[in-house]
């Protein structure tokens, strides 16, 4: 379906995740952020989102253990510049699919 | 009412953990760090053999349960063999086959990025997730809480337990 997020037109998913991480910008990430109760969005944020949509475009599996092994964050970080869903929010606002794992 | 509109969400498992082999403990903390990664606060208590996941010198060498366990089937596919193929239980009890199961699980584990024990404790702890022990099982086994990891927030009876699970939303679930 489609959604109007910071006045532009994307495609999205029902629990409105970004179908096509290539339609994402930094404002509408900012409007998601907003959406999910994250933010407003800092330094520490935007690396991790970076990171999300790096490893997103080299087809990497993202589980929390990775992302705290990653030298971006730690794990402790993650969980307090995401709260409530750290890897699930994290991924939502960075325009890549929802994680699939367990893990 | 539309029955998705009926729904509680779940706010807390408070997770009991009584076994001590690697296959016992395992899932308690995939649970925990779900519900964690999931905004669900997560408690775990661990008592009786549970306590062997806390032990600062047994945490990290868990063995798989092979004797009695008429379930070894399940392993065979990680062989190459099919699933049906029998493994007798008494088999379970001959020289090596715990250790070789459990080398065989902890490197499936790895492959799906399942931390070991003393570092699968250490991400629950900084996830925010609490882990007790419980003061009967030190009791019984003479345990002191310096014997057991530092990621552990306290030694709890089961009436503070129960005090930990206050609140409604909470789950208490024993593995």
């Amino acid at each position: 379906m489609n959604k109007e997020i910071a006045g532009t037109t994307v495609e999205v998913n029902e629990e409105g995740y970004l179908t096509d991480m290539s339609q994402w910008n930094e404002a509408i990430a900012a409007a998601i952020a907003s959406e999910e109760g994250v933010g407003p969005l800092g330094d520490g944020h935007w690396k991790v989102i970076r990171y999300l949509r790096e490893q997103q475009a080299k087809g990497a599996a993202l589980t929390i253990r990775s992302m705290g092994k990653s030298g971006i964050v730690t794990t402790k970080e993650l969980y307090d510049l995401f709260p409530g869903g750290p890897l699930k929010k994290s991924s939502k606002i960075a325009g890549i699919p929802k994680p699939v794992g367990c893990i | 009412m539309n029955p998705s509109e009926d729904k509680q969400p779940v706010k807390k498992v408070c997770i009991i953990v009584s076994r001590g082999s690697l296959d016992g403990v395992y899932p308690a903390l995939i649970m925990a760090n779900g519900a964690r990664m999931e905004g669900i606060d997560a408690s775990l208590f661990f008592t009786f053999f549970g306590l062997n996941a806390l032990v600062q010198k047994t945490l990290d060498h868990l063995k798989v349960a092979t004797v009695g366990n008429p379930a070894m089937n399940m392993a065979m596919p990680m062989l190459g063999m099919p699933m049906t193929m029998p493994f007798p239980t008494w088999m379970g009890a001959l020289p090596g086959i715990s250790a070789f199961a459990t080398g065989l699980m902890n490197k499936k584990m790895e492959e799906l990025d399942i931390p070991p024990v003393g570092e699968f404790l250490e991400l629950i702890s900084d996830s925010g997730g609490k882990i007790f022990a419980c003061k009967l099982a030190m009791d019984m086994f003479k345990l002191k809480p310096e014997d057991l990891s530092d990621r552990v927030d306290g030694v709890l009876t089961v009436g503070q337990f129960y005090e930990e699970s206050a609140g409604a939303g909470t789950h208490i679930l024993f593995t």
